[in-house]
């Protein structure tokens, strides 16, 4: 049993994303003039070998926090899903 | 001691280490290392610089995987002596990432990759890498980055204000602070920082690259010089 830990990390509101910019341009140029705003973040699936949901959850933050996101400019969540 | 040895941090992806090597071996008195990331010896370095590139292919964020070599660990602990630490454009990207200086540097604001020279401008000239310059000395230095915008919370900004640690700032030939001279969008146009104690300088422009006339500037050999006479003493 191991969990598939699904992490997205991304820039922080106050951070100005000019790939998500450049997006956000493009699908104006296209005619999506409805659509405010793109924010281009990360997501990493890493699948944790453990049987406990707790231990999954800690070791989830613990890369998260150490070597996934970078806390002086940027967010994560982590959702775990069992598989076998 | 009559001799300086510059170790020289070669991660995979660097390319500029040669350069580096190149600009700090043609100053009298000195003898260069490279030292290898998966090494844990600094071979009896008495300055060790982290070299431009992409390190590790800059994969998940620029400097972020480098932090964790060997070496690095080795580099943190001399750092933390007192020890000096120079970090060039990449360096100073795993300077920031490994927590020896402040802050982030994140994609330039125009989206360009910047390579050109630019003025930079001597903000501090209290620190053993910027003793031969000036105070307010314009440098004509290049740059060759696409994350070079530097960003921290305002808090650590007034601190690194306070503290004097902001060292370089872009700025127009005659070192006005302005909005267009600080082409890649960096908070108060930070070029480069330094650590509290000042022996940890990172910056993104390239000293080596301006180490002799014919490269179009010289201005960057001082910081090698002064590195050499703080060691010499």
């Amino acid at each position: 049993m191991a969990y598939k830990a699904k992490i997205r990390v991304t820039l922080r509101p106050s951070i100005l994303d000019v790939q998500g910019k450049a997006v956000q341009h493009a699908l104006e140029n296209l005619g999506y003039s409805t659509v405010d705003s793109a924010r281009i973040g990360k997501y990493i699936e890493a699948t944790i070998n453990e049987e406990d949901h707790v231990e999954a959850e800690r070791i989830g933050d613990e890369i998260c926090r150490k070597l996934l996101a970078n806390p002086v400019m940027e967010d994560y969540s982590i959702e775990l899903e069992k598989i076998n | 001691m009559d001799t300086v040895t510059i170790g020289i941090v070669v991660f995979p992806g660097s390319n500029c280490d040669h350069d580096t090597e190149f600009a700090a071996a043609s100053f009298s008195k000195t003898t260069t290392r490279m030292l290898w990331h998966k090494e844990h010896d600094l071979q009896g370095s008495d300055v060790v610089i982290l070299p431009g590139g992409f390190s590790y292919g800059d994969y998940l964020r620029a400097g972020s995987i480098a932090k964790f070599s060997p070496i690095m660990q080795e580099v943190v602990t001399f750092a933390r002596k007192g020890r000096p630490v120079l970090g060039i454009c990449n360096g100073f990207q795993v300077l920031l990432e490994c927590g020896l200086l402040e802050g982030a540097l994140s994609r330039n604001r125009d989206k360009k990759f910047i390579c050109r020279h630019m003025h930079v401008k001597v903000e501090n000239n209290r620190t053993m890498f910027t003793s031969l310059y000036n105070e307010n000395e314009v440098l004509s230095l290049p740059v060759a980055h696409g994350e070079g915008n530097y960003y921290a919370p305002e808090k650590t900004i007034d601190s690194l204000e306070e503290h004097e640690q902001v060292v370089f700032r872009y700025s127009d030939a005659e070192g006005h602070v302005t909005e267009e001279a600080n082409l890649n969008g960096s908070v108060s146009a930070i070029a480069g920082i330094s650590n509290r104690e000042k022996n940890v300088l990172g910056l993104m422009p390239h000293p080596e690259r301006a180490s002799e006339t014919l490269l179009g500037s010289s201005d960057g050999s001082k910081m090698f010089e002064g590195l050499i006479e703080h060691v010499l003493g």
